[in-house]
């Protein structure tokens, strides 16, 4: 009994939710379902918001407004207008001494890293038996390179009588302390950014993968040889990640801070040689309180970055290729 | 034939020669501090092998008493910044990205792209007013400066990781749980979370390697010596005596290592996929 009468039970209620039910209220309650999942959005994303607002745009925009001001930690401050701005490029050597160093250092180390991490990726892909093993061994500096623990390291590795000296004296050459002299310094933390080529050597192995065989099968029966299978395969189809690659590391070795506090002695010596942006700023902002000078500092640095970013985009119109075009 | 193959052998023979050289000289710093640190200290610079001639527990005897405090009050502190921003990271980040992959709402795709233009910040533009702010709280010499941050989503990259990684779990589960009754907080708990293991575990062991490793911030918000994590503590030790004590030095440094070493262990397959699919370091 309870059969029959079920079954007409649910054709009636949807022939009577298309008939009877008027157009409005179904509209109202399709809004007010909507309404009800923006609500709940709104929830899952409140710790978000609540981020945003009190530690990233509200510091943001409160750090551009100090950058106008003089503001220091002990005193109040005052409204100076780009005073900060023009300080940095014509009274102050040692922000240009930064700016220089960091400059150098992101584009001598970058494409140095980078070409690392490609052809190790190159040669790890092509079916290499322990490829994990080599693959865990390459990236592990990837994992330590940013702790203290590692410039600890380096400063005995290229101090006076470190590894690379004793290295160097097997072959009967005299070095002299790399970290102590102001002409070699900034090239032992270059060096130790190359050092961590594994993890964009990851993200080249995974690019790698996505290449299809078939590409190659094909090339090979038309007789490409290898090389021309790299130029005209491999290489363009793997420039997105290049690209990707190269606008990460980047933006992240224009923030290096670490390596060059640490083997430095935290003050960028010798004679300034190790002085990087980031560290001045560190050095204006909390070691003599300049904080407004330090946020100015700060936001060219946002302003370096976020215009090396874009052009790099740019760019990529030319080289990089999606298939497609 | 058997000379192609012989050669072919011979081939692969220095491929594997050549890049086990190159991984042994990349590996050769870090072999040679954890072999020094057992080294009596007159033998790390006369002695550059990795296998040290003569033995000791000295360093570690030393390293860990050279400070104000013994070497696992650094420790405990690091673990509990570190234990935090694990903690947060994964219950902010996770519902945020529930939100972006999973419901619809005015204004998403705006503020998707401010989340992952946040990713590109670089931190010292907000340090200084967060400095401002904690003070304020008095915060400063707190751990809450390095802990809350994690509560309120603020390292985007792991929305970002996460949002990619719900994208790949099929609608059809979720869609069935909400046609059942369920709402959207059942279907985050009971669906999504739990197919998102990998990702959460991903996103944990980076957190935990990235906050272990992390210094500006430690140093700014940590200034007593009471309340020092690993790394400033490390670097304290370099300032006061490192220049003269080297063996004992290596040997906090390997101890301050070994946290990461362990998950990058116990982790590699949540790491080596979380580089690949979002580029982190």
């Amino acid at each position: 009994m309870s059969s029959t009468q079920a079954r007409p039970y649910p054709a009636e209620a949807r022939s009577g939710s298309e008939h009877t039910v008027p157009a409005a209220q179904a509209a109202r309650m399709r809004r007010r379902r909507r309404r009800r999942e923006t609500l709940t959005a709104y929830l899952f994303l409140a710790p978000w918001f609540g981020g945003l607002l009190f530690i990233t745009v509200g510091p943001l925009l409160a750090s551009l407004y100090l950058s106008f001001t003089d503001y220091s930690l002990i005193g109040g401050s005052r409204w100076v207008g780009l005073d900060n701005y023009t300080r940095m490029f014509t009274d102050d050597p040692r922000f240009l001494k930064a700016l220089q160093n960091t400059t150098v250092y992101v584009f001598v180390s970058v494409p140095l890293q980078l070409t690392f991490a490609l052809l190790l990726a190159l040669l790890l892909d092509r079916g290499v038996r322990g490829l994990a093993i080599y693959r865990s061994i390459y990236y592990l500096p990837s994992l330590f390179g940013s702790s203290v623990a590692i410039a600890v390291l380096w400063r005995k590795v290229f101090g006076d009588d470190g590894l690379v000296n004793h290295f160097l004296g097997l072959f009967g050459i005299s070095g002299h302390s790399w970290i102590g002299d102001p002409s070699t310094a900034l090239w032992t933390i270059v060096v130790l950014n190359v050092w961590t080529f594994g993890s964009p050597m990851v993200i080249f192995l995974a690019g790698l993968r996505q290449i299809p065989v078939s590409y190659y099968e094909a090339a090979g029966i038309d007789g490409a040889g290898k090389m021309r299978q790299f130029f005209h395969i491999t290489l363009p189809l793997l420039t997105p990640v290049i690209f990707f690659n190269l606008i990460l590391q980047l933006i992240h070795a224009f923030q290096s801070f670490t390596q060059a506090f640490v083997v430095s002695g935290g003050n960028g010596s010798p004679s300034d040689s190790t002085l990087f942006y980031t560290m001045y700023v560190y050095i204006k902002g909390f070691n003599s309180f300049e904080m407004g000078y330090a946020s100015a500092m700060a936001w060219f640095l946002v302003l370096i970055v976020a215009c090396l970013t874009a052009l790099n985009f740019l760019m990529s119109k030319y080289w990089v290729f999606y298939g497609d075009n | 034939m058997a000379r192609i193959l012989l050669s072919l052998r011979g081939k692969k023979l220095l491929v594997h020669l050549g890049l086990g050289l190159f991984g042994l000289v990349m590996l050769y710093p870090l072999l040679w501090m954890v072999s020094s640190s057992f080294k009596p200290d007159g033998l790390i610079f006369r002695e550059q092998g990795l296998i040290p001639t003569s033995v000791t527990g000295r360093n570690y005897a030393e390293g860990w008493n050279a400070l104000s405090s013994p070497f696992s009050h650094y420790v405990v502190n690091s673990l509990i910044v570190t234990g935090g921003a694990v903690l947060g990271n994964l219950t902010a980040c996770s519902l945020a990205a529930y939100a972006f992959a999973r419901m619809e709402f005015p204004l998403k795709r705006l503020w998707f792209a401010v989340m992952l233009g946040s990713i590109m910040l670089p931190v010292q533009v907000v340090i200084v007013p967060q400095y401002i702010l904690f003070k304020q709280l008095h915060w400063i010499n707190t751990f809450y400066p390095l802990i809350v941050p994690k509560f309120l989503a603020t390292d985007a990259f792991f929305v970002f990781l996460m949002v990619q990684f719900i994208r790949t779990l099929p609608r059809d589960l979720d869609e069935a749980a909400r046609i059942d009754g369920a709402g959207h907080w059942r279907v985050f708990s009971r669906i999504i979370l739990p197919l998102s293991l990998p990702a959460l575990a991903t996103t944990a062991i980076f957190t935990f390697i990235w906050t272990w490793n992390d210094f500006l911030g430690q140093l700014i918000f940590l200034t007593e010596p009471e309340k020092q994590t690993v790394p400033v503590a490390l670097r304290t030790f370099l300032d006061s005596t490192g220049q003269s004590s080297w063996g004992p030095m290596f040997a906090m440094s390997v101890l301050s290592l070994g946290p990461i070493f362990g998950f990058f262990l116990a982790g590699q397959k949540y790491l080596v996929r979380g580089v690949a699919v979002t580029g982190l370091k």
